[in-house]
């Protein structure tokens, strides 16, 4: 598959790969995928006390772009409030790291890791989002 | 370690990328091209030109080149007819024989880890009113010979069953397979395409009555490949393609005589280097396997390793998924189970078969190693694969999990 600098990039030298502490009361985490379907991604967040991200960390089960997905959700997310970093879309992802249609779920996944962890921080800290959840 | 200082001072550094692909195609051999020269500019002639010279010597080479394939499978070089090669073998074989017998005997069998063509092939038949049983296999990958006797009754026309799968390399029991089916008067045929030029074939001591043959799986050109057809009980069988008549008029059709040539050309190859060959590869891929074991723990072999072609080696490396794990390794040509690598997004049918889970089959890597394989390759290639994997399972929060004791299978995963 013929992939793009950018994501070359984030595959050769991913951003923020590790783990937080998962009790610690300001980290939030989110799993998602299967292993199953090929494709794992943990996102983790640590969230300072004036609500905003100071620092993320991935790891990720799958292909190049997921593995690229991730590490650029990590990127994007870090300095931001939660709130914020909930609007990031997929479509923005797939389309800094041009991935080939067939590949877009990466994307997705990495929409949903990020979703994941901020739903995780919130439960843990009481914390109800600005905007009343979809789904809930 | 080893593995760390080579890799500091690229002491094993070859001609870059590297070729582990060879059941995927091979290069055609140096030695065969140069035979099939000649054929497109001098001897050009159309072989079943009756009047002159030009059809002559095109005939007289194609001829010999017949018997050069003949005497690689034990065949009479009156039973072999050339064709594109084995995906329209199997078209013929297949087809070709249920279409003929179908109304006495309407009954097929095959087996779930057969190449597409075989396996679409028979769905194709079953819109006409074939009954096809598609046998399952053992985890090592080989048939369950009772399974088989069970299946075949007096309606079973035809057996067909690949001598050496492409994906694991793993070889069926012909000869036992053959006996079988000469009990049960059906006919066997094999898709040989990744065996011939491997493993020894006779195909009177197996009781074949039908074999693919490719060309560019043994180091002749693609385009070109060839069926046996038994003569002696005569097999047989409906042509797929009508026109002069040629070939037996099981396949019409000017044959293009530069590619017979190098088919042909292969096989004798083949058929004077084979032991040395297999020798070599098995030498190689044993070593493959052994420095990616000593360097890697959790490494799965997919098939049975035993009987098993010499240059095939089929791995799992869990924890770290097989597209991500190519794109690591990008300096080997290799390829792999998962489904990020396929267009369909699913993964291996031919894993899903043998029993190896999913997440499994998302990981594996198959190396094919061959003629032009050489020592150099497979040490760089071992570090390489030892490098890339470690650095993949540092990304991978299964590997974290595994390391952690958590049981993966225990966890319920989010669909999405």
């Amino acid at each position: 598959m013929a992939y793009s600098k950018e994501l070359l990039e984030h595959y050769e030298n991913p951003r923020n790969v590790g783990a937080l502490d998962k009790t610690d009361a300001s980290v939030g985490t989110g799993l998602v995928g299967a292993p199953a379907c090929g494709d794992v991604m943990k996102l983790q967040i640590r969230v300072g006390k004036d609500g905003l991200i100071e620092d993320a960390k991935f790891k990720t089960f799958g292909c190049g772009s997921a593995i690229a997905s991730s590490s650029l959700a990590t990127e994007w997310i870090k300095g931001k409030s939660i709130d914020e970093a909930e609007t990031i879309k997929n479509t923005q992802i797939a389309q800094h790291l041009s991935l080939p249609p067939v590949k877009i779920h990466c994307s997705v996944l990495a929409e949903d890791a990020i979703k994941a962890a901020i739903r995780d921080y919130r439960e843990k800290n009481g914390v109800a989002p600005k905007k009343a959840e979809a789904a809930e | 370690m080893k593995i760390d200082t080579a890799l500091k001072t690229g002491a094993n550094k070859p001609h870059l990328p590297i070729y582990l692909d060879y059941q995927a195609t091979t290069p055609t051999d140096p030695r065969v091209v140069e035979k099939m020269l000649p054929y497109f500019t001098e001897k050009f002639g159309n072989p079943h030109s009756r009047n002159h010279e030009y059809g002559w010597e095109a005939e007289e080479a194609v001829e010999i080149a017949r018997a050069q394939v003949a005497s690689i499978i034990g065949a009479d070089p009156r039973e072999v007819i050339f064709t594109s090669g084995a995906t329209e073998s199997n078209n013929i074989a297949i087809k070709g024989v249920m279409r003929f017998h179908k109304d006495r005997r309407s009954h097929m069998i095959t087996v779930v880890t057969e190449h597409k063509c075989v396996l679409e092939s028979a769905r194709h038949l079953e819109m006409e009113g074939v009954e096809v049983t598609f046998l399952p296999v053992r985890q090592n990958g080989l048939v369950d010979l009772d399974a088989l006797r069970r299946a075949i009754t007096d309606r079973t026309a035809l057996v067909s069953v690949m001598a050496v799968n492409n994906e694991i390399g793993v070889i069926q029991p012909l000869k036992e397979i053959g006996a079988l089916c000469r009990e049960k008067s059906a006919y066997f045929h094999t898709d040989a395409a990744q065996a011939v030029g491997k493993i020894a074939i006779d195909v009177n001591a197996m009781n074949i009555d039908l074999l693919s043959v490719s060309g560019h799986k043994i180091y002749g050109p693609k385009g070109i490949g060839a069926l046996y057809v038994r003569r002696k009980p005569r097999v047989r069988l409906e042509a797929l393609i009508h026109g002069g008549g040629q070939e037996r008029g099981f396949r019409s059709g000017t044959l293009p005589t530069p590619l017979c040539v190098g088919l042909g050309e292969a096989c004798a190859i083949a058929e004077r280097e084979m032991g040395a060959e297999a020798e070599r590869l098995r030498f190689l891929r044993d070593r493959l396997l052994k420095g990616i074991e000593d360097g890697l723990p959790e490494v799965y072999v997919n098939g049975d390793l035993e009987s098993r072609i010499p240059g095939n080696l089929n791995v799992s490396f869990a924890y770290v998924e097989g597209e991500g794990l190519m794109m690591g390794i990008k300096s080997l040509s290799v390829s792999s189970g998962s489904a990020c690598t396929s267009a369909s997004l699913e993964p291996s049918y031919v894993l899903r078969a043998l029993g190896v889970e999913e997440e499994l089959a998302h990981t594996s890597i198959r190396f094919g190693l061959g003629r032009f394989t050489t020592e150099q390759d497979i040490d760089y290639a071992i570090e390489q694969v030892v490098s890339a994997v470690r650095r993949l399972r540092e990304l991978s929060p299964l590997w974290e999990m595994a390391q952690e004791g958590i049981d993966i299978k225990s966890i319920q995963w989010a669909e999405h």
